[in-house]
């Protein structure tokens, strides 16, 4: 469906290189990254609105690296909406058809769509700046699909919104994609939207591809200690690899053997998840491998989930919900055992 | 009456904004008294104000300077647009040294100004001449007020054009592209009426400024006369109190307009 092979944007003094990127037919694809990461202007590249050093952009099997923008089939929304102050609502959507010669019966028939889709019929005949911040990305999203392009790119959609109001949009945006089957390319710098919304992610950071992925295997296999950090995982570890026995790995950390479920050697990272750990104040009965004891040393409390610090050492963090955490009555400098599978533990 | 006391006693209170109100005050009155009181003097006789106000060369002068001005502005505006435009939407090397040329016109000494024009659109110079062929001169006449007014003022006009255009965001015009706007279309819908305040004001200002022009337009045209160079022609002819109900005229007539417009401007 769309196709990036090998595009390189310069923007200053902000390189975006080498881009190759395969996104199916009504796939709803991420581009995960931290800000200055380059999600922007690889968007912009896609739209035809930011030009690009090398590279080529195919959709649907045509190559629209020199069309105009107005040619390309690709709609986007940003995350401060970019409506047009000076128009109603009703203007707002009516502007990509007006632009593209629609005759008044079909701008009816449009524009009716999209706003029962939406439900945004009340809004029409306000002007932008009298709208809530969840209306104004609604109606951003009724002016970009109402041209049905074939391709929809949302700029960090949420990200201006407030917490309810984003569920409320990112449900909206996910009702658009599925019954309109569009393709979907959005960018954001968060992580749980990511695994939330999309298909498949790519991560990228410094202007670059780091890994591109299922929403699972970015989840479970980052494949760099860049993605691991970006993707929270929050326990990643440098040491050495070794087989260990059939099927497993031994990583030593610094004297501390801990057993992965891979046959990867030598000097690598290690990571494991916080939820995937489990903590006890007494023993735990299981077979032995990746099986510690360790002191607490620190507590973060971050509303219904609280991250305890065990240092073993090294320090490892490991997750427990308020209530779990309020019954064991854990406290600084107590002991605990911490335990977790082999499946859990990622080398790379 | 309660408001203003609750004013005084606010600006009293805060000792910065004393010190601040009391020297605003001296230059405002700077500015209000020498115009109030050629205004009161001139209505003290009121017979020489009439007769002023009724004399065809006055109202010639004043009409003269009024439409070359708004020429001049016109001419501004087709060509110093597009400048603006530029100068907003584009980063090149020189960019700097390009915006400070278009200003240097409010920096020279405007004789000096009018002796440059002369120097392109004189009778001798090849400027000149090429327009001389077709029946256009620059010197002693409406063409020349025209150039001189132009020249001095459309700095006003770019300034501002170029820095109302600077607010539209960009992305507006990137969302409108691929909405399926040209960009011809993106600049008459979206670009230009979002900087329509600046383009306003700019025009404004450049008409102001060209009615009020009197330096280089006395260089290129004496004749015919600007009301400027009438009310100086007027002062060295016949002293101050012929020149002074010419002068009450011109400032009446500049700030009605500037007013009504800016109120226009405002109301939208």
């Amino acid at each position: 469906m769309i196709e990036i092979r090998s595009l390189s944007v310069e923007l200053g003094a902000f390189t975006l290189h080498n881009i190759c990127l395969n996104i199916n037919r009504s796939e709803y694809f991420i581009v995960l990254g931290p800000t200055g990461a380059g999600k922007t202007v690889l968007l912009e590249s896609i739209a035809g609105v930011q030009p690009i050093k090398t590279g080529q952009i195919w959709l649907e099997g045509e190559d629209i690296t020199g069309m105009k923008p107005e040619e390309r089939k690709v709609s986007i929304v940003y995350q401060d909406y970019m409506l047009f102050p000076h128009y109603s609502v009703r203007n707002n959507i009516l502007f990509g058809l007006k632009m593209r010669g629609y005759n008044p019966q079909d701008m009816a028939i449009s524009l009716s769509k999209v706003v029962q889709l939406l439900s945004i019929e009340q809004l029409l005949s306000r002007k932008p700046n009298t709208l809530s911040g969840g209306e104004k990305q609604k109606v951003a999203l009724a002016r970009a699909i109402v041209t049905n392009p074939e391709v929809l790119l949302l700029d960090e959609p949420l990200g201006a919104l407030d917490p309810q109001t984003r569920e409320n949009v990112g449900q909206e945006i996910l009702k658009l994609h599925e019954e309109l089957g569009i393709t979907v390319l959005h960018v954001t710098h968060d992580f749980e939207e990511a695994i939330t919304m999309g298909d498949r992610i790519a991560v990228i950071g410094e202007g670059e591809i780091k890994q591109i992925g299922t929403t699972t295997d970015i989840f479970r296999k980052p494949n760099s200690e860049f993605v691991a950090r970006f993707t929270m995982t929050g326990n990643i570890f440098s040491g050495l690899a070794m087989k260990e026995r059939h099927g497993k790995t031994a990583f030593n950390l610094n004297g501390t053997k801990l057993i992965a479920d891979t046959n990867l050697e030598g000097p690598c990272h290690a990571s494991i998840r916080p939820e995937d750990i489990l903590i006890s104040s007494d023993t735990i009965a299981n077979d032995g491998d990746n099986h510690f004891m360790g002191v607490i040393t620190r507590f973060v409390n971050k509303g219904a989930i609280i991250n305890v610090t065990v240092n073993l050492p090294p320090p490892v963090t490991c997750l427990l919900t308020r209530r779990t955490f309020e019954e064991m009555r854990l406290s600084i400098g107590q002991q605990v055992h911490l335990t977790f599978s082999p499946s859990s533990l990622h080398l790379f | 009456m309660n408001r203003i006391l609750r004013i005084v006693r606010y600006i009293v209170s805060n000792k910065l904004t004393f010190t601040f109100f009391l020297l605003g005050l001296v230059i405002f009155f700077f500015i209000v008294v020498p115009l109030g009181k050629m205004l009161i003097s001139s209505a003290e006789e009121p017979a020489l104000f009439w007769t002023t106000v009724l004399d065809r060369e006055v109202a010639a002068a004043i009409w003269l300077t009024l439409y070359t001005a708004l020429i001049a502005t016109i001419v501004g505006f087709i060509f110093g647009i597009p400048l603006a435009y530029f100068l907003a939407r584009h980063e090149f090397f020189g960019k700097k040294l390009v915006e400070g040329l278009i200003n240097v016109p409010i920096v020279i000494p405007h004789t000096a100004a009018g002796i440059a024009l002369l120097f392109v659109f004189g009778r001798s110079f090849a400027v000149g001449r090429a327009f001389g062929s077709i029946g256009i001169s620059f010197v002693d006449s409406t063409a020349g007020i025209v150039i001189a007014m132009l020249f001095v003022s459309v700095p006003f006009l770019i300034d501002s054009a170029k820095e109302g255009f600077k607010k539209v965001d960009v992305r507006l015009e990137r969302v409108a592209r691929t909405l399926g706007a040209s960009p011809w279309q993106v600049f008459t819908h979206i670009s230009f009426p979002l900087a329509k305040q600046s383009i306003v004001a700019g025009n404004i200002m450049m008409w102001a400024r060209g009615i009020s022009e009197f330096g280089a337009v006395i260089i290129l045209a004496y004749h015919p006369m600007t009301a400027p160079i009438l009310l100086f022609q007027r002062f060295e002819a016949f002293g101050l109190d012929h020149a002074r109900p010419i002068a009450a005229i011109l400032i009446i007539v500049s700030v009605l307009i500037f007013v009504i417009l800016r109120m226009l401007v405002s109301r939208r």
